[in-house]
Protein backbone atom coordinates (compact mmCIF):
# COMPACT_ATOMS: atom_id res chain seq x y z
CA UNK A 1 0.00 0.00 0.00
CA UNK A 2 1.36 3.41 -0.77
CA UNK A 3 1.69 5.79 1.97
CA UNK A 4 -1.54 7.71 0.39
CA UNK A 5 -3.69 4.75 0.26
CA UNK A 6 -2.45 3.55 3.66
CA UNK A 7 -3.34 7.46 5.19
CA UNK A 8 -7.21 7.31 3.24
CA UNK A 9 -7.55 3.15 4.80
CA UNK A 10 -6.71 4.84 8.49
CA UNK A 11 -9.02 7.88 8.15
CA UNK A 12 -11.96 5.88 7.07
CA UNK A 13 -11.43 2.77 9.55
CA UNK A 14 -10.65 5.68 12.67
CA UNK A 15 -13.98 7.63 10.88
CA UNK A 16 -16.64 5.27 9.90
CA UNK A 17 -15.51 1.88 10.94
CA UNK A 18 -16.41 -0.01 7.71
CA UNK A 19 -16.56 -3.37 9.24
CA UNK A 20 -17.03 -6.27 6.58
CA UNK A 21 -19.83 -8.37 6.89
CA UNK A 22 -19.22 -11.33 4.51
CA UNK A 23 -22.88 -12.68 4.76
CA UNK A 24 -23.49 -14.70 0.97
CA UNK A 25 -19.90 -15.55 0.56
CA UNK A 26 -16.83 -15.75 1.89
CA UNK A 27 -14.03 -13.11 0.96
CA UNK A 28 -12.02 -13.99 -2.05
CA UNK A 29 -10.03 -11.81 -4.60
CA UNK A 30 -11.94 -13.40 -7.88
CA UNK A 31 -12.40 -10.80 -9.91
CA UNK A 32 -15.68 -8.98 -9.08
CA UNK A 33 -18.05 -5.90 -9.78
CA UNK A 34 -19.00 -4.29 -6.18
CA UNK A 35 -22.19 -2.64 -6.70
CA UNK A 36 -23.85 -0.65 -3.71
CA UNK A 37 -26.06 1.81 -2.34
CA UNK A 38 -24.94 5.32 -2.34
CA UNK A 39 -25.25 8.21 -0.34
CA UNK A 40 -21.97 9.75 1.17
CA UNK A 41 -18.68 10.64 -0.27
CA UNK A 42 -17.49 8.18 2.24
CA UNK A 43 -18.92 5.15 0.89
CA UNK A 44 -16.68 4.17 -1.60
CA UNK A 45 -13.75 4.50 0.71
CA UNK A 46 -16.11 2.39 3.13
CA UNK A 47 -16.46 -0.17 0.51
CA UNK A 48 -12.66 -0.52 -0.44
CA UNK A 49 -11.61 -0.60 3.20
CA UNK A 50 -13.94 -3.39 3.97
CA UNK A 51 -12.08 -5.59 1.92
CA UNK A 52 -9.38 -8.23 2.34
CA UNK A 53 -5.78 -6.77 1.77
CA UNK A 54 -5.42 -9.04 -1.27
CA UNK A 55 -8.32 -7.56 -3.05
CA UNK A 56 -8.22 -4.43 -2.20
CA UNK A 57 -5.06 -3.85 -4.21
CA UNK A 58 -6.71 -4.95 -7.19
CA UNK A 59 -9.96 -3.20 -6.88
CA UNK A 60 -11.04 0.51 -7.94
CA UNK A 61 -13.82 2.48 -7.83
CA UNK A 62 -15.73 3.90 -10.61
CA UNK A 63 -16.03 7.60 -9.96
CA UNK A 64 -17.24 10.93 -11.61
CA UNK A 65 -15.38 12.30 -13.55
CA UNK A 66 -17.12 16.02 -12.75
CA UNK A 67 -16.11 15.87 -9.04
CA UNK A 68 -13.24 13.81 -8.68
CA UNK A 69 -11.45 15.51 -11.79
CA UNK A 70 -12.22 19.20 -9.82
CA UNK A 71 -9.03 20.78 -8.16
CA UNK A 72 -5.37 19.38 -7.59
CA UNK A 73 -6.20 17.17 -4.50
CA UNK A 74 -9.17 15.77 -5.22
CA UNK A 75 -7.94 14.65 -8.75
CA UNK A 76 -4.54 12.95 -6.51
CA UNK A 77 -6.43 11.23 -4.14
CA UNK A 78 -8.83 9.24 -6.65
CA UNK A 79 -6.17 8.55 -8.95
CA UNK A 80 -2.86 7.58 -6.56
CA UNK A 81 -4.99 7.15 -3.07
CA UNK A 82 -7.91 4.71 -4.57
CA UNK A 83 -6.22 3.84 -8.18
CA UNK A 84 -10.38 5.20 -9.82
CA UNK A 85 -11.43 4.56 -12.58
CA UNK A 86 -13.48 7.93 -13.47
CA UNK A 87 -16.28 8.26 -16.10
CA UNK A 88 -17.92 11.56 -17.43
CA UNK A 89 -21.63 11.77 -16.39
CA UNK A 90 -22.81 14.75 -18.39
CA UNK A 91 -23.53 13.95 -22.15
CA UNK A 92 -22.67 16.93 -23.65
CA UNK A 93 -18.76 16.31 -22.44
CA UNK A 94 -18.83 12.42 -23.93
CA UNK A 95 -16.48 11.54 -26.70
CA UNK A 96 -17.25 7.84 -27.47
CA UNK A 97 -18.15 5.20 -24.76
CA UNK A 98 -18.71 6.74 -21.53
CA UNK A 99 -17.52 2.86 -19.88
CA UNK A 100 -14.90 2.40 -21.84
CA UNK A 101 -12.38 3.31 -18.78
CA UNK A 102 -14.36 0.79 -16.98
CA UNK A 103 -14.36 -1.98 -19.43
CA UNK A 104 -10.63 -1.34 -20.27
CA UNK A 105 -10.11 -1.99 -16.32
CA UNK A 106 -12.16 -5.03 -16.45
CA UNK A 107 -9.94 -6.60 -19.37
CA UNK A 108 -6.94 -5.90 -17.46
CA UNK A 109 -8.69 -8.30 -14.54
CA UNK A 110 -9.29 -5.58 -12.50
CA UNK A 111 -12.27 -5.91 -9.60
CA UNK A 112 -14.73 -2.38 -9.73
CA UNK A 113 -16.69 -0.49 -7.30
CA UNK A 114 -19.70 0.67 -8.58
CA UNK A 115 -22.67 2.92 -7.40
CA UNK A 116 -25.35 1.51 -10.50
CA UNK A 117 -27.75 4.30 -9.11
CA UNK A 118 -25.29 6.96 -10.64
CA UNK A 119 -25.57 9.71 -8.12
CA UNK A 120 -26.23 10.07 -4.04
CA UNK A 121 -29.16 9.30 -3.14
CA UNK A 122 -31.36 10.72 0.74
CA UNK A 123 -32.86 7.10 1.63
CA UNK A 124 -31.64 4.17 3.23
CA UNK A 125 -32.87 2.17 0.47
CA UNK A 126 -31.68 2.75 -3.06
CA UNK A 127 -33.03 4.45 -6.47
CA UNK A 128 -33.48 2.65 -9.60
CA UNK A 129 -30.36 1.97 -11.33
CA UNK A 130 -29.15 2.85 -14.30
CA UNK A 131 -27.97 0.27 -17.18
CA UNK A 132 -23.98 0.69 -16.64
CA UNK A 133 -23.98 -2.44 -14.40
CA UNK A 134 -26.47 -4.37 -16.91
CA UNK A 135 -23.83 -3.16 -19.83
CA UNK A 136 -20.92 -4.94 -17.66
CA UNK A 137 -22.29 -7.79 -17.11
CA UNK A 138 -23.29 -8.60 -20.55
CA UNK A 139 -19.83 -8.19 -21.88
CA UNK A 140 -18.23 -9.88 -19.26
CA UNK A 141 -20.15 -13.20 -17.77
CA UNK A 142 -17.44 -14.51 -15.65
CA UNK A 143 -17.20 -11.96 -13.43
CA UNK A 144 -18.68 -12.08 -10.12
CA UNK A 145 -21.34 -9.38 -9.58
CA UNK A 146 -21.48 -9.04 -5.53
CA UNK A 147 -24.36 -7.00 -3.95
CA UNK A 148 -23.24 -4.94 -1.38
CA UNK A 149 -25.41 -3.30 1.51
CA UNK A 150 -23.40 0.20 3.24
CA UNK A 151 -25.67 0.50 6.40
CA UNK A 152 -25.49 3.85 8.36
CA UNK A 153 -23.00 5.96 5.47
CA UNK A 154 -26.59 8.11 5.02
CA UNK A 155 -26.23 9.31 8.59
CA UNK A 156 -22.14 9.82 8.72
CA UNK A 157 -22.70 12.45 6.05
CA UNK A 158 -25.79 12.95 4.28
CA UNK A 159 -26.10 14.56 0.72
CA UNK A 160 -25.81 18.49 1.31
CA UNK A 161 -23.27 18.36 4.27
CA UNK A 162 -19.74 19.17 3.94
CA UNK A 163 -17.97 17.13 6.73
CA UNK A 164 -18.24 13.64 7.56
CA UNK A 165 -19.14 12.79 11.25
CA UNK A 166 -17.38 9.60 13.15
CA UNK A 167 -20.28 6.68 13.15
CA UNK A 168 -20.30 2.74 12.88
CA UNK A 169 -20.99 1.70 9.58
CA UNK A 170 -20.71 -1.93 8.60
CA UNK A 171 -20.54 -3.18 4.79
CA UNK A 172 -22.47 -6.00 4.58
CA UNK A 173 -21.52 -8.56 1.06
CA UNK A 174 -24.26 -10.62 -0.16
CA UNK A 175 -24.48 -13.92 -2.39
CA UNK A 176 -23.14 -13.48 -6.00
CA UNK A 177 -25.92 -12.68 -8.48
CA UNK A 178 -26.83 -15.18 -10.30
CA UNK A 179 -26.41 -14.62 -14.14
CA UNK A 180 -29.74 -15.26 -16.49
CA UNK A 181 -29.92 -15.96 -19.93
CA UNK A 182 -31.10 -13.49 -22.15
CA UNK A 183 -32.76 -11.50 -19.22
CA UNK A 184 -33.94 -8.03 -20.74
CA UNK A 185 -32.25 -5.18 -18.97
CA UNK A 186 -34.81 -3.68 -16.98
CA UNK A 187 -35.78 -6.71 -15.04
CA UNK A 188 -31.31 -7.67 -14.81
CA UNK A 189 -31.47 -4.12 -12.90
CA UNK A 190 -33.88 -5.08 -10.66
CA UNK A 191 -32.94 -7.96 -9.38
CA UNK A 192 -29.49 -6.49 -8.94
CA UNK A 193 -31.07 -3.70 -6.75
CA UNK A 194 -33.17 -6.21 -5.01
CA UNK A 195 -30.36 -7.82 -4.16
CA UNK A 196 -28.55 -4.82 -2.80
CA UNK A 197 -32.36 -4.22 -0.39
CA UNK A 198 -32.35 -7.69 0.63
CA UNK A 199 -28.89 -7.15 2.78
CA UNK A 200 -30.66 -3.80 4.48
CA UNK B 1 10.92 5.05 46.48
CA UNK B 2 10.62 7.73 43.62
CA UNK B 3 7.75 7.55 40.87
CA UNK B 4 10.27 5.58 38.43
CA UNK B 5 10.69 2.88 40.54
CA UNK B 6 7.05 2.77 41.53
CA UNK B 7 6.32 2.81 37.69
CA UNK B 8 8.65 -0.31 37.31
CA UNK B 9 7.56 -2.38 40.57
CA UNK B 10 3.48 -1.17 39.48
CA UNK B 11 4.74 -3.02 35.30
CA UNK B 12 6.47 -5.99 36.79
CA UNK B 13 3.49 -6.82 38.78
CA UNK B 14 1.21 -6.63 36.44
CA UNK B 15 3.11 -8.02 33.92
CA UNK B 16 3.05 -11.25 36.34
CA UNK B 17 -0.41 -10.96 36.39
CA UNK B 18 -0.75 -11.12 32.59
CA UNK B 19 2.04 -14.22 32.45
CA UNK B 20 0.37 -15.98 34.91
CA UNK B 21 -3.80 -15.50 33.41
CA UNK B 22 -2.29 -16.17 30.16
CA UNK B 23 -0.73 -20.11 31.77
CA UNK B 24 -3.58 -20.50 32.94
CA UNK B 25 -5.82 -19.62 30.01
CA UNK B 26 -3.11 -22.12 28.14
CA UNK B 27 -3.72 -24.86 30.32
CA UNK B 28 -7.64 -24.57 30.64
CA UNK B 29 -7.34 -24.36 26.45
CA UNK B 30 -5.68 -27.66 26.63
CA UNK B 31 -8.00 -29.48 29.06
CA UNK B 32 -11.46 -28.78 28.10
CA UNK B 33 -13.29 -31.19 26.69
CA UNK B 34 -17.27 -30.32 26.64
CA UNK B 35 -18.23 -27.52 24.06
CA UNK B 36 -20.05 -25.22 26.00
CA UNK B 37 -17.12 -25.09 28.12
CA UNK B 38 -14.46 -24.30 25.38
CA UNK B 39 -16.82 -21.35 24.50
CA UNK B 40 -16.46 -19.85 27.67
CA UNK B 41 -12.67 -20.51 27.96
CA UNK B 42 -12.02 -18.82 24.61
CA UNK B 43 -14.03 -15.67 25.18
CA UNK B 44 -11.64 -15.97 28.70
CA UNK B 45 -8.19 -16.18 26.44
CA UNK B 46 -9.82 -13.73 23.59
CA UNK B 47 -10.24 -11.04 26.58
CA UNK B 48 -6.65 -12.00 28.38
CA UNK B 49 -5.08 -11.03 25.06
CA UNK B 50 -7.01 -7.64 24.39
CA UNK B 51 -5.42 -6.94 28.43
CA UNK B 52 -1.85 -7.52 26.80
CA UNK B 53 -3.12 -4.65 24.32
CA UNK B 54 -4.48 -2.33 26.49
CA UNK B 55 -2.03 -2.63 29.33
CA UNK B 56 1.16 -2.16 25.88
CA UNK B 57 -0.90 0.96 25.26
CA UNK B 58 -1.19 2.54 28.62
CA UNK B 59 2.55 1.48 29.65
CA UNK B 60 3.64 3.10 26.51
CA UNK B 61 1.54 6.04 26.74
CA UNK B 62 2.18 6.68 30.49
CA UNK B 63 6.10 6.19 29.43
CA UNK B 64 5.72 8.83 26.83
CA UNK B 65 4.35 11.73 28.91
CA UNK B 66 1.79 13.76 29.64
CA UNK B 67 0.72 14.48 25.74
CA UNK B 68 0.59 10.70 24.57
CA UNK B 69 -1.76 10.07 27.63
CA UNK B 70 -3.68 12.94 27.01
CA UNK B 71 -3.82 11.96 23.41
CA UNK B 72 -4.72 8.23 24.60
CA UNK B 73 -7.44 9.40 26.67
CA UNK B 74 -8.74 11.74 23.81
CA UNK B 75 -9.01 8.50 21.66
CA UNK B 76 -10.80 6.70 24.27
CA UNK B 77 -13.61 9.63 24.51
CA UNK B 78 -13.44 9.65 20.62
CA UNK B 79 -14.02 5.86 20.16
CA UNK B 80 -16.67 6.16 22.97
CA UNK B 81 -18.99 8.78 21.90
CA UNK B 82 -18.44 6.90 18.11
CA UNK B 83 -20.18 3.65 20.08
CA UNK B 84 -22.64 6.04 21.80
CA UNK B 85 -24.00 8.21 18.87
CA UNK B 86 -24.16 4.86 16.46
CA UNK B 87 -26.83 3.52 18.55
CA UNK B 88 -28.68 6.86 19.17
CA UNK B 89 -31.01 7.52 16.44
CA UNK B 90 -29.74 10.84 15.24
CA UNK B 91 -31.27 12.94 12.53
CA UNK B 92 -29.93 14.91 9.44
CA UNK B 93 -30.49 18.53 11.90
CA UNK B 94 -28.08 17.01 14.11
CA UNK B 95 -24.91 16.94 11.91
CA UNK B 96 -23.44 19.84 12.94
CA UNK B 97 -23.84 19.20 16.86
CA UNK B 98 -21.81 16.27 16.39
CA UNK B 99 -19.37 17.37 14.04
CA UNK B 100 -18.43 19.72 17.14
CA UNK B 101 -19.18 17.40 19.41
CA UNK B 102 -16.30 14.95 17.86
CA UNK B 103 -14.12 18.14 17.02
CA UNK B 104 -14.42 20.63 19.07
CA UNK B 105 -14.88 19.44 21.93
CA UNK B 106 -13.13 16.65 22.19
CA UNK B 107 -9.37 18.37 21.45
CA UNK B 108 -10.20 21.33 23.64
CA UNK B 109 -11.75 19.28 26.71
CA UNK B 110 -8.35 17.53 26.78
CA UNK B 111 -6.13 20.81 25.90
CA UNK B 112 -7.60 22.08 28.97
CA UNK B 113 -6.36 19.22 30.81
CA UNK B 114 -2.75 20.15 28.88
CA UNK B 115 -3.07 23.79 29.95
CA UNK B 116 -3.58 23.55 33.49
CA UNK B 117 -6.91 25.31 33.22
CA UNK B 118 -8.94 23.93 35.90
CA UNK B 119 -11.76 26.89 36.19
CA UNK B 120 -12.63 26.22 32.72
CA UNK B 121 -12.18 22.28 32.41
CA UNK B 122 -15.01 21.86 34.88
CA UNK B 123 -17.66 24.14 33.06
CA UNK B 124 -16.77 23.28 29.55
CA UNK B 125 -19.06 20.80 28.63
CA UNK B 126 -21.79 21.04 31.43
CA UNK B 127 -22.46 24.73 31.40
CA UNK B 128 -21.05 25.79 27.02
CA UNK B 129 -21.80 22.80 25.58
CA UNK B 130 -24.60 22.29 27.46
CA UNK B 131 -26.18 25.56 25.69
CA UNK B 132 -24.66 25.83 22.45
CA UNK B 133 -25.23 22.92 21.33
CA UNK B 134 -29.05 22.69 21.33
CA UNK B 135 -28.67 26.24 19.88
CA UNK B 136 -26.52 25.02 16.89
CA UNK B 137 -29.24 21.96 16.25
CA UNK B 138 -32.00 24.50 17.00
CA UNK B 139 -30.73 26.43 13.84
CA UNK B 140 -31.11 23.41 11.27
CA UNK B 141 -35.29 23.87 12.06
CA UNK B 142 -35.89 19.96 12.30
CA UNK B 143 -37.95 19.72 16.02
CA UNK B 144 -38.70 16.37 15.20
CA UNK B 145 -38.55 15.07 18.62
CA UNK B 146 -36.09 18.00 19.63
CA UNK B 147 -35.37 17.08 23.12
CA UNK B 148 -35.01 13.42 22.62
CA UNK B 149 -32.43 14.20 19.95
CA UNK B 150 -30.72 16.93 22.11
CA UNK B 151 -30.68 15.02 25.22
CA UNK B 152 -29.20 11.77 24.06
CA UNK B 153 -26.36 13.94 22.43
CA UNK B 154 -25.83 15.33 25.64
CA UNK B 155 -25.69 12.22 27.54
CA UNK B 156 -23.21 10.56 25.78
CA UNK B 157 -21.13 13.49 25.46
CA UNK B 158 -20.92 14.16 29.77
CA UNK B 159 -20.51 10.24 29.77
CA UNK B 160 -17.98 10.01 27.33
CA UNK B 161 -15.85 13.08 27.29
CA UNK B 162 -16.96 15.12 30.15
CA UNK B 163 -16.66 12.27 32.79
CA UNK B 164 -13.24 10.03 30.84
CA UNK B 165 -11.52 13.04 30.61
CA UNK B 166 -11.27 12.77 34.55
CA UNK B 167 -9.08 10.59 34.91
CA UNK B 168 -6.89 12.02 32.77
CA UNK B 169 -7.45 15.34 34.88
CA UNK B 170 -5.59 13.48 37.30
CA UNK B 171 -2.20 15.22 36.36
CA UNK B 172 -4.01 18.47 36.78
CA UNK B 173 -3.97 17.91 40.62
CA UNK B 174 -1.00 19.48 42.58
CA UNK B 175 -0.54 17.18 46.06
CA UNK B 176 2.13 17.87 47.87
CA UNK B 177 5.38 15.32 47.96
CA UNK B 178 3.70 13.35 44.97
CA UNK B 179 5.17 15.95 42.89
CA UNK B 180 5.35 14.26 39.21
CA UNK B 181 4.15 10.83 39.97
CA UNK B 182 0.04 12.14 39.37
CA UNK B 183 0.03 9.47 36.17
CA UNK B 184 1.06 6.90 38.74
CA UNK B 185 -2.52 7.72 40.07
CA UNK B 186 -4.43 7.58 36.86
CA UNK B 187 -2.89 3.74 36.49
CA UNK B 188 -4.17 3.57 40.54
CA UNK B 189 -7.82 4.35 39.16
CA UNK B 190 -7.87 2.34 36.02
CA UNK B 191 -6.31 -0.71 37.78
CA UNK B 192 -8.85 -0.86 40.38
CA UNK B 193 -11.72 -0.40 38.15
CA UNK B 194 -10.52 -3.06 35.67
CA UNK B 195 -9.63 -5.49 38.33
CA UNK B 196 -13.41 -4.85 40.26
CA UNK B 197 -14.87 -5.88 36.69
CA UNK B 198 -12.46 -8.73 36.21
CA UNK B 199 -13.00 -10.07 39.50
CA UNK B 200 -16.49 -9.77 39.94
CA UNK B 201 -16.81 -11.70 36.54
CA UNK B 202 -14.79 -14.58 37.80
CA UNK B 203 -16.14 -14.91 41.03
CA UNK B 204 -19.73 -14.17 39.44
CA UNK B 205 -18.64 -17.24 37.41
CA UNK B 206 -17.70 -19.73 40.17
CA UNK B 207 -20.11 -18.76 43.29
CA UNK B 208 -22.90 -16.50 41.55
CA UNK B 209 -26.05 -17.70 42.65
CA UNK B 210 -28.34 -14.82 43.07
CA UNK B 211 -28.74 -12.18 40.41
CA UNK B 212 -29.01 -8.34 41.40
CA UNK B 213 -30.67 -6.71 38.43
CA UNK B 214 -31.87 -9.68 36.34
CA UNK B 215 -33.59 -7.19 33.71
CA UNK B 216 -30.95 -4.64 33.01
CA UNK B 217 -27.88 -6.62 33.57
CA UNK B 218 -28.06 -10.29 33.89
CA UNK B 219 -24.50 -11.82 34.81
CA UNK B 220 -24.25 -9.38 37.49
CA UNK B 221 -24.45 -11.42 40.78
CA UNK B 222 -24.40 -10.90 44.13
CA UNK B 223 -21.51 -13.66 44.92
CA UNK B 224 -19.52 -11.63 41.87
CA UNK B 225 -20.44 -8.19 43.59
CA UNK B 226 -19.58 -8.45 46.85
CA UNK B 227 -16.80 -11.21 46.45
CA UNK B 228 -14.92 -9.08 43.39
CA UNK B 229 -15.42 -5.56 45.15
CA UNK B 230 -14.02 -6.96 48.11
CA UNK B 231 -10.83 -8.43 46.22
CA UNK B 232 -10.90 -5.28 44.48
CA UNK B 233 -10.72 -2.73 47.51
CA UNK B 234 -8.18 -4.75 49.57
CA UNK B 235 -5.98 -5.16 46.65
CA UNK B 236 -6.46 -1.29 46.13
CA UNK B 237 -5.60 -0.82 50.02
CA UNK B 238 -2.48 -2.88 49.65
CA UNK B 239 -1.50 -0.75 46.42
CA UNK B 240 -1.26 2.24 48.84
CA UNK B 241 2.24 2.64 48.05
CA UNK B 242 1.58 4.09 44.49
CA UNK B 243 -0.45 6.71 45.74
CA UNK B 244 -0.17 9.85 48.38
CA UNK B 245 -2.90 7.99 50.25
CA UNK B 246 -2.78 5.93 53.62
CA UNK B 247 -3.42 2.20 53.46
CA UNK B 248 -6.92 3.26 55.26
CA UNK B 249 -7.23 6.15 52.60
CA UNK B 250 -6.06 3.95 50.06
CA UNK B 251 -9.09 0.92 51.38
CA UNK B 252 -11.51 3.79 51.31
CA UNK B 253 -10.83 5.11 47.62
CA UNK B 254 -10.97 2.16 46.47
CA UNK B 255 -13.60 0.98 47.50
CA UNK B 256 -15.72 4.26 45.94
CA UNK B 257 -14.06 3.39 43.15
CA UNK B 258 -15.66 -0.05 43.02
CA UNK B 259 -18.85 1.10 44.15
CA UNK B 260 -19.20 3.95 41.67
CA UNK B 261 -17.59 1.28 38.82
CA UNK B 262 -20.52 -1.08 39.54
CA UNK B 263 -23.26 1.84 39.51
CA UNK B 264 -21.79 3.02 36.30
CA UNK B 265 -21.81 -0.48 34.65
CA UNK B 266 -25.13 -1.20 35.98
CA UNK B 267 -26.41 2.72 34.29
CA UNK B 268 -24.97 2.09 31.10
CA UNK B 269 -26.71 -2.01 30.54
CA UNK B 270 -29.73 0.10 31.10
CA UNK B 271 -29.17 2.70 28.50
CA UNK B 272 -27.40 0.07 26.17
CA UNK B 273 -30.59 -2.22 26.74
CA UNK B 274 -33.32 0.64 25.99
CA UNK B 275 -31.34 1.07 22.81
CA UNK B 276 -31.89 -2.69 22.70
CA UNK B 277 -28.42 -4.25 22.45
CA UNK B 278 -26.00 -6.18 24.75
CA UNK B 279 -22.93 -4.94 23.64
CA UNK B 280 -22.04 -1.10 22.65
CA UNK B 281 -19.66 -2.70 19.95
CA UNK B 282 -17.35 -4.84 18.31
CA UNK B 283 -13.31 -2.87 19.03
CA UNK B 284 -12.24 -4.67 21.69
CA UNK B 285 -11.98 -8.75 20.76
CA UNK B 286 -14.09 -10.65 24.07
CA UNK B 287 -15.02 -7.20 25.47
CA UNK B 288 -17.44 -5.72 23.38
CA UNK B 289 -16.41 -1.96 22.87
CA UNK B 290 -14.74 0.21 24.07
CA UNK B 291 -17.50 1.90 26.01
CA UNK B 292 -18.08 -2.14 27.45
CA UNK B 293 -14.63 -1.47 28.53
CA UNK B 294 -15.28 2.25 30.23
CA UNK B 295 -18.45 2.27 31.50
CA UNK B 296 -17.50 1.80 35.18
CA UNK B 297 -14.33 4.15 34.87
CA UNK B 298 -16.56 6.96 33.00
CA UNK B 299 -18.94 7.25 36.67
CA UNK B 300 -15.69 6.47 39.10
CA UNK B 301 -13.03 8.98 37.51
CA UNK B 302 -15.15 12.28 38.40
CA UNK B 303 -15.97 10.96 41.88
CA UNK B 304 -12.00 9.64 42.81
CA UNK B 305 -11.09 12.88 40.63
CA UNK B 306 -13.01 15.42 43.21
CA UNK B 307 -12.29 12.88 46.18
CA UNK B 308 -8.55 13.63 45.62
CA UNK B 309 -8.66 16.84 44.76
CA UNK B 310 -10.51 18.03 47.80
CA UNK B 311 -8.76 16.06 50.22
CA UNK B 312 -5.46 15.71 49.02
CA UNK B 313 -4.17 19.11 47.14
Amino acid sequence: MNPVSALLFGFTKALVGAHPRWQGAAPSSEQSVYFANHTSHVDTLAIWAALNPASRAKTRPVAAKDYWNKGPLRRYVALRGLNAVLIERHKENRVGDPLEPAIAALQQGDSLILFPEGTRGTERLPAAFRSGLYRLAELFPAVRLMPVYLENLNRAMPKGTHVPIPLICTVRFGAPLARIDAEPKEAFLERARAAVVALA
Amino acid sequence: MSGNIKFYWLMGGVLGILILASLIGWILHLRVRTEQRRAIIENLNSRIRAWWVMVAVFAVAFGIGKTATLVLFGLMSFFALREFITLTPTRRGDHVPLFLSFFVLIPVQYLLIGDGWYGLFAVFIPVYAFLILPAVAALSADIDSFLERTTKIQWGVMITVFCVSHAAALLLLDIPGYNGQNALLIFYLVLIVQLSDVLQYVFGRLFGRTKVAPVVSPSKTLEGLVGGGVAATLIGAAMYWITPFSPLQALAMALVIVVMGFLGGLALSAVKRSMGVKDWGTMIEGHGGMLDRIDSLSFASPIFFHLTRYYFS
